[in-house]
């Protein structure tokens, strides 16, 4: 099963309210995915600065370290089980090097210059909860709620799951060739945490975006070379795209209004969103790639 | 008239309620507030009542129906009026995939698209679409009328059996063993009668449909059709 749900806002004045919507719509998927749950929110940028969301134990003291070791000042912030640290973007490698040596136990989940990323096992209310997602503003965001079934329920097979700068992937199905992709995406410098099929796509998505591909492009490949039961909500910097198999196996149901553009596994994960009385509803068509940006 | 909020009392209150009534009951017309895209909304019912449900509902609203008149007033999710055996189900706004999936008897009427899957396995319902339906519709259509509007996605009526499938617009692809095939004058009174029913405008003649239906080349196996299976 699994819930998935996006929000992008077009209405500006919605951005403070952007986490407490999100909350709401993936509570309302609990049914959908009660293993776990967890989501990428894109908030504002700082100039020459990068977000590197870091998940792991005893997080307070990681910051300072950092900041020693880089001599330059380091910003965090710690939610829970997760650290947001800011660094200057020109640093991005001398602080993922300097966590690998000073703190193996911790993994660096997502990077970019507007995401920050969270996800925990337990129910999304709890998980929402822990996090603070009702605080959180920004202009869009994607969230997951998991019924785990290619492989365990671990933190680590949580969604969404993010293998380049400002990118991220929710699933709802599986990938029945996931094995073959990801050998071959290896090989070309992609580098995988987890064993879990979704991943895949997310390395596969990053690799395309790497060579040149827009987001819908990179999509558009992988009607060809992803195989298996899919809908596919991907956060990028400034949009989000969705994609479902030729078959539309697995369920769909998107709104927009003036306003904002919203996606749901089920009409029921859309229902707290303002104005959803009088949204334009659709379904969308399988095989086809929808994409909304904002300048 | 019996009004229920589903806020206030959810849905399995709401679906004992209905399932309790006897078939001589005078509380012949309900009305739910607030489905607010709830799942299994009115399914199973078996007395002549009917029941509207003001708004949006989400998966198998009013499955396996008997008797019962079922309106929703917004869109209806997977599986609306899978297994109905008889009476009749309206969805003023959109379907989800597998509407009227495997039933038997009764009339389906969806005032807008269907998405894909329409009337899968359909085995005697009639439905009648009057926007346009998804790919692979009424795949492994055994008996019943499917009445189309609009379009026809990819792939329509792949592996059907002997439904008649009507279709006002373009189709995009036959399936496998789904063939044009000439409209014959019981069919069109089939059509009319069926189109009166839905309420849809007299001014839409039966003459603008095509119809389709089986080739009948997969009912037995046969070598030389392996590819067609």
């Amino acid at each position: 099963m699994c819930g998935i749900v996006g929000l992008f806002l077009k209405d500006r004045e919605l951005e403070p309210d952007l986490g407490a919507l999100l909350s709401q719509m993936l509570t309302m998927m609990t049914d959908r995915g009660p293993d776990s749950a967890g989501f990428a929110i894109y908030g504002q940028a700082e100039a020459g600065r990068l977000k590197l969301t870091v998940r792991g134990q005893a997080l307070d003291k990681v910051a300072a370290g950092l900041a020693t070791a880089l001599a330059q000042p380091v910003t965090a912030k710690v939610s829970d089980t997760h650290l947001v640290l800011s660094v200057p973007e020109a640093q991005e490698a001398a602080t993922r090097q300097w966590l690998a040596q000073a703190r193996p136990d911790l993994s660096v989940i997502g990077a970019g210059r507007r995401i920050e990323l969270y996800k925990e096992v337990g129910l999304p209310a709890d998980v929402c909860e822990r996090f603070g997602l009702a605080q959180m503003a920004g202009t869009h965001a994607i969230g997951h709620t998991r019924m785990a079934t290619e492989s365990a329920v671990t933190t680590d097979g949580a969604h969404p799951f993010s293998t380049g700068l400002d990118q991220c992937l929710v699933h709802n199905g599986s990938l029945s060739n996931h094995r073959s992709v990801r050998r071959r995406l290896e090989r070309e410098g992609i580098d995988f945490a987890t064993d879990n099929d979704s991943e895949v796509a997310a390395g596969y998505l990053s690799w395309k975006l790497r060579q040149g591909a827009s987001l819908p492009e990179a999509l558009e490949a992988g009607l060809d070379d992803l195989d298996g039961f899919f809908t596919f909500v991907v956060g990028a910097e400034t949009g989000f795209a969705v994609l479902r198999d030729p078959i539309a196996c697995k369920p769909a149901v998107m709104a927009e209004t003036e306003r904002y553009v919203a996606f749901g596994s089920e009409y029921r994960a859309l229902t707290p969103l303002p104005g959803i009385e009088n949204a334009r509803i659709f379904e969308p068509e399988p095989a086809h790639v929808y994409a909304w940006e904002r300048a | 008239m019996p009004s229920v909020d589903l806020k206030q009392i959810g849905r399995r209150a709401l679906n004992s309620q209905l399932h309790g009534l006897g078939p001589d009951t005078n509380q012949t017309l309900w009305r739910i507030e607030n489905p607010d895209g709830q799942h299994a909304l009115a399914c199973g019912l078996n007395v002549p009542i009917t029941v509207e449900i003001a708004g949006h509902v989400g998966y198998y609203c009013a499955g396996m129906n008997q008797q019962a008149v079922v309106v929703v007033e917004g869109n209806a999710g997977v599986g609306v009026a899978e297994n109905m055996m008889s009476g009749k189900v309206h969805v003023k706004g959109d379907a989800s995939q597998a509407a009227g999936a495997t039933a038997h008897g009764g009339l389906l009427v969806i005032d807008g698209d269907a998405s894909a899957r329409c009337g899968i396995s359909m085995k005697g319902v009639s439905i009648v679409v009057k926007g346009s339906i998804g790919p692979m519709s009424a795949f492994m259509a055994q008996s019943g009328a499917l009445v189309v509007l609009g379009d026809a996605g990819e792939a329509l009526g792949d592996s059907i059996y002997e439904a008649r499938l009507y279709v006002r617009g373009q189709v995009r692809s036959l399936g496998s063993d789904c063939v044009e095939k000439e409209l014959q004058e019981d069919q069109k009174h089939e059509l009319r009668a069926l189109l009166d029913a839905a309420g849809v405008d007299p001014t839409v003649q039966v003459e603008e449909f095509r119809v389709y239906g089986s080739g009948r080349k997969l009912y037995h196996f046969n070598v030389d059709h392996a590819s067609d299976y």
